[in-house]
């Protein structure tokens, strides 16, 4: 089965979810006097999943008709392409959600930038460090002093110890 | 009308007022093009500055022009990086992008550019000419109107995706509504599919899931097919545009002005529904030929949409000015500025103070030309950005998608969550399910279902549909334009 099918079939148990709690969940605890408006919060929902419904439905058994396209990546041919520098820079951008509270936005910024540039296979570490650490900086003081929106900058204990 | 006009040059055309427009805009451009900070934040974020000065006139053409640059900047980071940070902007992208990535990166600029500032002059002249009797007009549409205009936008977006694509793209759209149904809706204040999760209760974020669709997805697949962005560069200087180009879009700019004001007009339509209208229309009417070029890099898919969002700005203005109704949420902020300066916008701002309101208006056409004048020498240092190394880039453009949806919830749970999207993106992608309609119904969600609701509950039922005319002529039309290019693919295929 084509790639567009199996996703379809994903989306068609997604909405088969999404329109049970719609029509037999979402309504249980409504109050008595929002029974007799005449829409509920689940009217919207149950509309969509049906829509849902139909739509992966379609796709799943081919009733629209075109001409089988392959998209800017051919999925079939994936040893051809670098899916293991992608993977591990997603899994930095996991590791560095998870430590940007705990870190601090400078230090975890700047590792970011300089693994990324790492896994990408850059080595001019006299290029990259002045980079990405001027960068971090840069977004830091526009980002906190300019901007006023808050980012904690050092990890939790230093703060607590300069009493920032 | 002449004497108000003479007004509002003199006001506007003070050196103090001059320097408020050009120095915001340079601040609406450079801020606007981080993603994650659109007009809305930034007009936000000036607000004291602009209340403090104390003056309504030179405080409202500071805003107006942060207004106009912001949504240059986020014009330029949709057509450079794929990474629109504002949903106005996300149209711009499904040509320019294409472009800049045929080395003309340069040439995209320049038409985002003219065809910004013909869309936001025309607006002008278009506000001049009819804000007094628009603002009655907009009083007809009611929310039932709302909902079926909506449904006619969601529904051009999937009709013109392309032969064999329409189900998929109504599939996108459809589950773009459905993520938009998730949290605690205005309306009925109950938390909606929500697993129990807290993080969940506020919805998920508009700027985490365009980054996940757009920007995440274009950096890993940059990463998958190693090419040098700046390879194709050799033509990012060159700014020109033929007179053969010019030519093409000239019409294009000229509808699209007019079409993006009056939607603009529309409280709550907005220059999201502007732009998206603006490149459906343009493609269905494009000759044959040229339709196949749209999405792959064609100028008049790119001009569409960016002469479409300028001119609604200008036109979200009229309700603001002659009624006090705020028709999006970056005017709804600008009213609180004019209530902060102790300004009641409505239909006796005109005659009370005549010098606020024109001056708005000359500040329009000035901030206009300012901004034009601005950004073309700087295009080419703008376009610069696609010749830097793709190790230094791709983690850059990674990071700034992360401090996007960041910045947007201050909530670290969001960037694991753009991850997690970003993920199911590039699947989607893998499998050639185009990725803007679910952006365009999650966007559109929330309104549709306020105006679905509410019609129902005016008319009790469903009843809206067919006792308003309008609404049902909408519909009627929404249907055709889904069925009819399923029909004639499902005929072309049998009869290949």
């Amino acid at each position: 089965m084509a790639l567009d099918r199996w996703i379809a079939l994903i989306l068609l148990g997604i909405c088969i979810v999404y329109g049970y709690t719609a029509w037999f969940t979402m309504d249980a605890g409504l109050a008595p006097f929002m029974r007799r408006n005449p829409v509920w919060p689940s009217s919207f929902p149950k509309v969509l999943s049906v829509l849902g419904i139909a739509a992966s439905f379609i796709i799943l058994i081919g009733l629209e008709k075109g001409e089988e396209k392959i998209g800017e990546i051919d999925h079939r041919r994936l040893d051809d392409y670098f899916y293991g520098q992608a993977l591990l820079l997603l899994a930095l951008m996991v590791v560095y959600a998870l430590c940007l509270r705990p870190v601090g936005f400078l230090i975890s910024t700047a590792g970011f930038l300089i693994i990324g540039s790492l896994i990408l296979g850059e080595r001019k570490w006299h290029i990259m460090l002045p980079v990405a650490i001027s960068a971090t900086f840069a977004v830091w003081y526009l980002v906190q002093e300019v901007l006023s929106i808050y980012m904690r900058p050092l990890p939790t204990f230093i703060t607590n110890l300069t009493g920032g | 009308m002449l004497e108000g006009i003479l007004i509002g040059l003199q006001t506007a055309l003070s050196l103090q007022n001059l320097l408020l427009v050009v120095g915001g805009c340079l601040i609406g451009t450079f801020i606007g093009m981080l993603p994650g900070l659109g007009p809305m934040s930034i007009i936000a974020i000036m607000i004291p500055i602009a209340v403090s000065m104390g003056d309504p006139s030179a405080a409202l053409i500071l805003l107006a022009g942060v207004y106009y640059g912001a949504i240059f900047g986020g014009s330029t980071s949709s057509i450079l990086l794929n990474a629109p940070g504002v949903a106005g902007t996300v149209a711009s992208s499904f040509d320019g992008y294409p472009m800049s990535q045929q080395g003309m990166a340069g040439k995209a600029l320049t038409i985002a550019a003219i065809a910004s500032f013909a869309g936001g002059t025309i607006g002008a002249i278009l506000l001049m000419i009819f804000a007094p009797m628009l603002s009655s007009v907009a009083l007809l549409f009611h929310s039932a109107e709302y909902f079926a205009l909506m449904i006619v936008g969601l529904s051009a977006i999937a009709a013109f995706s392309g032969p064999g694509q329409v189900t998929k793209a109504l599939l996108m759209t459809v589950l773009g509504l459905m993520m938009a149904t998730v949290g605690e809706g205005a309306l009925f204040n109950l938390p909606r599919f929500t697993m129990g999760i807290m993080d969940l209760q506020s919805g998920f974020g508009f700027i985490t899931l365009a980054m996940a669709m757009f920007a995440l997805p274009e950096a890993v697949f940059l990463v998958l097919k190693p090419k040098n962005l700046g390879d194709d560069g050799g033509e990012i200087k060159d700014l020109r545009i033929s007179r053969a180009e010019a030519r093409a879009i000239a019409p294009v700019i000229g509808r699209q002005s007019i079409q993006g004001f009056f939607i603009g007009v529309l409280p709550g339509a907005g220059a999201t529904i502007a732009s998206f209208l603006g490149y459906a229309v343009e493609r269905n009417i494009a000759p044959k030929h040229e339709q196949a070029e749209f999405g792959k890099g064609s100028i008049k898919g790119l001009a569409a949409p960016e002469t479409a969002n300028n001119a609604a700005c200008t036109g979200s203005f009229v309700p603001l000015l002659t009624l006090g109704i705020p028709g999006s949420g970056t005017t709804a902020i600008l009213l609180g500025a004019l209530i902060a300066l102790n300004v009641t916008p409505g239909p006796r701002l005109m005659i009370d103070e005549p010098q606020i309101f024109w001056a708005v208006i000359m500040s329009m056409f000035i901030g206009n030309l300012v901004l034009l004048i601005l950004n073309l020498p700087l295009i080419p240092y703008i376009a610069k950005l696609l010749a830097i190394p793709r190790n230094y880039l791709i983690p850059f453009i990674l990071f700034f998608t992360l401090m996007g949806a960041y910045i947007g919830q201050n909530n670290a749970t969001e960037l694991l969550m753009l991850v997690g999207f970003g993920i199911c993106g590039i699947a989607l992608k893998f499998a050639n399910y185009p990725l803007p309609p679910l952006l365009i119904g999650f966007i559109l969600g929330g309104m549709m279902e306020d105006n679905f609701s509410r019609s129902m509950q005016l008319y009790g039922g469903m009843s809206f549909i067919w006792e308003r005319p309008m609404t049902l002529g909408l519909l009627v039309l929404a249907l055709v334009l889904v069925l009819l290019p399923i029909l004639q693919s499902t005929r072309a295929h049998r009869n290949a």
